[in-house]
């Protein structure tokens, strides 16, 4: 028990930087599609981590369930949602960035 | 208090009011509707740290999801009006200028400023003021709630209260609901759609894959009620929420529903609320006062007709007008009507 507990906590600690940096890619990086780049990858995997965390400490099967749909929803709306502001983007013409 | 807590409520308590600030002072609505949005998801949270999960439910589903989604519709009709109105509009404003001299206009703004903030402090004083006359009942009624609830026939306090000690309140805000559809559909009528926004196979296939568990989602919201948090306006909310995911994809089901259909999935909630209400008075109770052995059934059979018509209503909202007769309907290609119609039964 214990020790799930605490492997729980270190996969809720690894998930947090992924997304610390999410944030700051959405911050800093330069146009949208950049943008929209380091929030879906760094949110998916950060609460891949967050999940698997929560999983570990959980204390019954149904929660363990539910968090798992959690994490499918939150993928594919996600990934949805990336997908239509980015061709929204594409149809306003909206030139990804370059460095030159 | 476990002190990672105290600091993430300390965290909220200080978001909440800059996020609202921002809010109000951003010149850019869609930069506000964004705020508001995240505004509701933070205020949600504040619910859940606060002990009450129903209302948390609440204002996530419809406090910062469907009212974002009605104000980002709005702001689409408002820029759409604009680019049809600006040439005129900016003639007016011109003519405007033109008739009040500069130093009067300038004038009148630390004036207007000096009254809102005298009306802003006296409010302030008034609300402080009654508070503190307010007298204080330690616990307030919860003791008295948890005594009774044997008799509810429910056993989550607040579905006792909302829908039994309080009933009528519930009437009286479905009716609001209510009134606010047939004020929207007396005003105007479903906007064109717009060609560039056809769907791609992406939001199509989303919309098949999550309106079904939307839908069960609401029926689970409901049932749960009696017990736990949810009830009819979350699980109507999440109805309602796949009405808009389908009015977004466009979804020929939408389209085709009959105008008539939806006006009786309007009608069908309050109008059973009401029944039900009088029923009660003339089986000898008072208003909503149910039968002592049936009341479960009864908040149960209320709550599911009262979400589905609560579903079909804000997604009507948010369709803003009433849908085209088919009298009226000049091509086939009209602009999607409201509701998510047959499929909200399935609870």
């Amino acid at each position: 028990m214990t020790f799930f507990h605490g492997l729980g906590t270190v996969c809720i600690l690894i998930g947090v930087p992924f997304f610390v940096s999410g944030t700051i890619g959405l911050l800093r990086f330069p146009d949208i599609y950049t943008r929209l780049h380091a929030l879906t990858k760094a949110d998916n995997v950060g609460l891949g981590f967050v999940v698997l965390g929560l999983a570990l400490q959980a204390e019954e099967w149904n929660t363990v369930a539910r968090l798992l749909l959690i994490w499918l929803l939150v993928l594919i709306a996600s990934s949805a949602s990336c997908h239509l502001v980015a061709r929204a983007a594409l149809q306003k013409k909206i030139q990804p960035w370059s460095r030159s | 208090m476990n002190p990672v807590m105290a600091f993430f409520d300390i965290i909220l308590v200080l978001a909440l009011p800059w996020l609202g600030w921002r809010l109000l002072a951003s010149p850019d609505l869609f930069r506000a509707v964004v705020l508001f949005m995240s505004l509701g998801l933070l205020m949600s949270l504040t619910w859940v740290r606060l002990h009450a999960p129903d209302v948390a439910l609440a204002e996530a589903a419809i406090g910062a999801g469907l009212t974002g989604a009605l104000f980002l519709s709005a702001l689409r009709r408002l820029e759409r009006l604009q680019n049809s109105e600006r040439r005129l509009d900016d003639a007016e404003k011109r003519e405007e200028e033109r008739q009040i001299p500069p130093e009067k206009r300038r004038r009148a703004k630390p004036v207007a400023y000096g009254l809102a903030l005298l009306l802003l402090v006296v409010f302030m004083l008034l609300l402080g003021w009654s508070l503190l006359k307010t007298p204080v009942s330690p616990g307030g009624l919860g003791p008295e709630v948890a005594v009774q609830m044997g008799r509810t026939g429910v056993q989550s306090q607040v579905t006792a209260v909302l829908l039994n000690f309080r009933g009528y309140d519930t009437l009286l805000e479905v009716m609001v609901l209510f009134l606010a559809a047939l004020g929207v559909w007396s005003l105007t009528r479903v906007g064109q759609p717009l060609q560039e926004e056809v769907s791609g196979p992406v939001l199509a296939s989303l919309v098949r894959m999550l309106v079904p568990l939307m839908i069960i989602v609401a029926g689970y919201l409901v049932w749960i009620g009696s017990s736990r948090a949810g009830g009819a306006f979350q699980g109507g909310a999440v109805l309602a929420a796949a009405g808009v995911l389908l009015l977004l994809a466009n979804a020929t089901v939408v389209r085709q529903i009959p105008s008539t259909l939806l006006r009786c999935a309007l009608v069908l909630g309050p109008l059973l609320f009401l029944l039900s209400a009088i029923a009660c008075m003339s089986i000898g109770g008072n208003l909503l006062e149910y039968p002592r052995q049936s009341a479960g059934a009864w908040i149960l059979l209320i709550e599911s007709v009262t979400a589905f018509s609560i579903g079909v209503t804000l997604a009507a909202l948010y369709a803003g007008g009433r849908p085209f007769e088919p009298s009226a309907l000049e091509e086939t290609s009209g602009e999607s009507s409201a509701g998510d119609g047959e499929e909200g039964e399935g609870k």
